[in-house]
């Protein structure tokens, strides 16, 4: 018998594939120090945008204050390893089990009441995280910030090297990516996405649809800590303007513009802001000698005629599930219907 | 008992000011069900407009008005442009746009205004007035007679007149609004451009007080939100009432506790609201639960 | 015959209205009970305060002597209770087969961090939950639509579809509000011969239904319902037979 999810949805090896390639292929392409760099971030933030687009796409749910859990995150690692020398993976973990109690605890209390309430919530959160990581300078360094936090080794392998590092994020990514298909290609993507069609259907099978939303909500938490665990180790500082809403309003607009109802739309909309936004830096000191966030005017723009003429995002435009079958249970190719043809005989 | 005073009436000030804003809010999200997160940037807009004109030389009795009359320009120009346009939507873009329209002033704003701090003169010059020990900045009055003046505007627009009739109806039920011949899409611009004006209102006589900047949108606007929850989302007088009880208990925090943990023990206070009394402090009404 | 279900007074009041006044009867197992009446007698808000959409202003309900009243939705289906809706309650951006494997989620122990790594468990749901959808979709005749997306099906698929989606987990009482409305006459002997078929396994049945001839040839009892109170109980003979029933339906067209 064949497997009963590639029946439903397909085979997601050649995406995987892909993707595997141009992780491996661009480091060859790629010389400039400046670029790694930014693929580096970029890698950080699709852990990030990942977790926020099951959120959004999958659980319906929009969080204005992401940047606080990847705040938690990176301030459990950067306190942990720089004032008590605990090793960097433990404090990662601590970070990703902090933020999950938090988030855990928040969602079930939010999560109940009907309309964005959320958003709301999780604004408070940012600004109530954001103070405390200025106002708790002995342990925080304040707003000076945080130095000196260690670079990431592995089995003796000093990740510091950027090539190395490269290489670490984007497995961890992939192991993001893999664990969140996973989610999606089970009964809990089912449950998640009748959630959209009919709430009170999905409740009447027996589902604690808040229960879902919850575990959703404080799974991309956690995704955003241990992001915000690499970039302290990455950057090796940190500080509170990093983790404040503007940060968190910028996720939001990588997974909008991507689109939010799949977990590639994540990544193209992170790495497409990314380099617009290095873009329009450019273009403004260059030629417009501005300084100061001018680029948000851009920003605000594209959000807008995004969300009114494509409000599927760029992946809707691409229509990256005739290469990439991740989700595609919508439509289903001839291969999948012959397999069905086959399946009769159960 | 002096201090205690003080804290008070700082508080009621300050309070008026989240309460101006959270009408505007509310005003919006009972006719169009769109939460704006935009209408802080209404009150940057009519602040700093109202900086410009008054340093063109117009006076400041004349420069008001003008700086009210173009942020609901904006307001409406905003309607028309970004969220019409996505009406049939679902509830998150439509969020997501009025993110996108509050980045997107902001930044105008910057283009516009540059990033140093503008003052605007008072109403009336004149000293602060003592009152039981306490001082009491006449600005801070002109702010509560301003908002008396609101609430008694706003409940005769919507109690007594047909337009703000209408506007109610297409908040409770948009199908049988436009079944009676009210155009719901028409409803929206008009809540746009009143709510624009009042958040202009609310920038107009904060700005004298803390000076206008570009950036004070966002802040303020989550200020009125927050005042808003308080009052349960859907009621003006409790929203008022949540905005005055917002502005109290960050001077009383900022007074008693620390200045710095202000914000975060009114957001804290939010959060609390959120989980024990999500239907509002105010009401009795049972709230949303799924 | 041990009573399932008990309807001990339920009453409701909306403002001043009542919209159900005292109503009481019991399901035995393995018995089907239709409910009928006028339009606005009350039926659906009745419906709806078995199945803990709305809360009674007075009275209760007990199902194997376990209280619902007060009950949270999701709980009934873990006790055994289904139901089906007037309106549809599909999920039209998903496949026939995927709607159906949605009836299977309280038989199934998958939590998100299983999900996401993907435990032996997780496998083992996922061929329960398919074998189930893909037997009950066989035996209805469907298992040619399985990848079909449900929205896109003909309303009366459709409410086969909703059907097979409530007896998938083979619960012990399945209600049905208007299983046959907007069904053809061959539709609605197919729809009868599936309810009588899950009878003799055992099933009980709770349905309201305005198809006379089928509730006459389908129900073992009939609760008749006129503006929110119990006229008459019985066989449908009885009913049939029944002064009250006759006028309470007069000027509608009946029998």
């Amino acid at each position: 018998m064949e497997k009963v999810e590639s029946i439903l949805y397909g085979s997601r090896w050649k995406g995987f594939l892909g993707f595997i390639a141009l992780i491996l292929l661009l480091p060859l392409v790629v010389s400039s120090q400046y670029v790694f760099t930014l693929l580096i971030l970029i890698g950080i933030y699709c852990i990030i945008t990942i977790g926020l687009s099951l959120l959004i796409g999958y659980a319906g749910q929009i969080s204005i204050g992401h940047a606080a859990f990847v705040g938690i995150g990176a301030y459990v690692s950067g306190v942990l390893t720089v004032k008590y020398n605990v090793s960097p993976w433990i404090a990662m973990g601590i970070g990703m089990v902090v933020t999950f109690i938090i988030a855990y605890l928040i969602g079930m209390q939010v999560l109940k009441l009907k309309g964005h309430i959320l958003a709301l919530a999780t604004i408070a959160i940012n600004v109530i995280v954001y103070i405390l990581l200025v106002g708790l300078s002995d342990y925080t360094g304040g707003a000076g910030g945080l130095v000196g936090i260690p670079n990431l080794s592995l089995m003796g392998l000093d990740l510091g090297n950027q090539l190395y590092f490269y290489f670490f994020v984007w497995s961890i990514v992939f192991i993001v990516i893999l664990f969140s298909t996973n989610i999606i290609r089970s009964s809990i993507g089912r449950i998640l996405r009748s959630i959209h069609d009919s709430e009170i259907g999905t409740e009447t099978l027996g589902v604690n649809v808040t229960k879902y939303k919850v575990a959703i909500f404080a799974l991309s938490a956690v995704f955003a800590s241990l992001a915000g665990s690499l970039y302290a180790h990455y950057i090796n500082f940190i500080a509170p303007p990093t983790f404040y809403i503007s940060f968190s309003i910028l996720l939001l607009v990588m997974v909008m513009v991507g689109g939010v109802h799949s977990i590639w739309g994540a990544i193209i909309g992170t790495a497409a802001i990314m380099f617009l936004n290095e873009a329009i830096r450019f273009v403004g000191h260059t030629y417009f000698n501005i300084n100061g966030e001018v680029e948000i005017v851009v920003y605000g723009l594209i959000i807008i005629l995004v969300m009114i003429f494509i409000p599927k995002g760029l992946i809707g435009i691409l229509d990256f599930r005739k290469i990439l079958p991740i989700e595609s249970s919508m439509k289903k190719d001839v291969t999948v219907k012959e397999n069905v043809a086959s399946e009769k005989g159960v | 008992m002096d201090l205690f005073l003080q804290y008070l009436i700082t508080g009621l000030t300050v309070g008026s000011i989240y309460a101006l804003l959270a009408v505007g809010f509310v005003t919006i999200y009972n006719v169009t069900g769109v939460l704006n997160l935009a209408q802080g940037e209404f009150a940057m807009i009519g602040a700093l407009s109202c900086v410009t004109l008054v340093n063109l030389g117009i006076p400041i009795f004349g420069a008001i008005p003008l700086a009210i009359l173009i942020t609901a320009i904006i307001g409406l120009a905003v309607e028309r442009l970004a969220i019409n346009p996505a009406r049939k939507a679902t509830p998150i873009v439509l969020v997501v746009i009025t993110l996108g329209v509050s980045i997107f002033l902001k930044g105008m704003g910057l283009i516009i205004w540059g990033t140093s701090p503008k003052s605007l003169p008072p109403l009336v010059e004149s000293k602060s007035i003592e009152f039981m020990g306490a001082v009491v900045n006449s600005q801070s009055l002109w702010i509560l007679v301003v908002l008396i003046a609101h609430l008694v505007v706003l409940y005769w627009f919507f109690e007594k007149t047909f337009l703000g009739s209408a506007l109610r109806a297409s908040e409770k039920n948009p199908r049988a609004a436009s079944l009676m011949g009210i155009n719901t899409s028409t409803m929206s611009m008009i809540a746009f451009t009143i709510a624009a004006g009042l958040g202009a209102i609310a920038g107009v006589m904060i700005a004298p007080l803390t000076d206008a900047t570009y950036e004070m949108g966002f802040f303020i606007g989550i200020k009125g939100f927050v005042a808003m929850i308080f009052g349960g989302m859907h009621s003006i007088p409790g929203a008022v009432a949540g905005g005055l009880l917002l502005g109290v208990i960050e001077a009383f925090s900022g007074g008693y506790i620390s200045t710095y943990y202000s914000d975060a023990l009114a957001f804290g206070f939010l959060l609390l609201v959120l989980f024990f009394r999500p239907q509002g402090l105010f009401t009795k009404a049972t709230g949303e639960r799924v | 015959m041990g009573d399932l279900l008990q309807v001990n007074g339920l009453t409701k009041k909306f403002g001043g209205v009542t919209a159900v006044n005292d109503v009481s009867f019991q399901i035995g197992e393995g018995e089907i009970v239709a409910v009928i009446g006028p339009n606005g007698a009350g039926k659906t808000t009745l419906f709806n305060m078995i199945s803990s959409y709305v809360q009674p202003t007075e009275g209760e309900v007990l199902f194997k002597g376990k209280k619902l009243t007060g009950r949270k939705i999701f709980d009934l289906a873990h006790l055994g209770i289904s139901r089906t809706f007037q309106n549809l309650q599909i999920f039209s951006n998903m496949t026939v087969l995927e709607n159906v494997m949605m009836g299977t989620s309280v038989n199934l122990k998958t939590n998100v961090f299983s999900a996401g790594f993907r435990l032996p468990s997780v496998k083992r749901d996922e061929e329960y939950a398919y074998k189930a959808a893909y037997d009950v979709l066989t035996m209805m005749g469907m298992n040619d639509l399985l990848h079909e997306q449900a929205g896109q099906l003909s309303y009366g698929l459709q409410k086969k579809l909703e059907f097979a989606r409530a007896i998938v987990y083979k619960p012990e009482l399945i209600m049905l509000d208007e299983p046959m409305a907007g069904l053809n006459d061959a539709e609605t002997n197919t729809m009868a011969g599936y309810i009588s078929d899950l009878k003799e396994k055992g099933h009980s049945f709770l349905f309201v239904e305005h198809k006379m001839a089928t509730i006459m040839q389908l129900a073992d009892r009939i609760v008749v319902l006129d503006f929110g109170t119990k006229i008459a109980e019985g066989t449908p003979d009885e009913i049939q037979k029944n002064e009250k029933v006759i006028s309470a339906y007069l000027g509608e067209e009946v029998i």
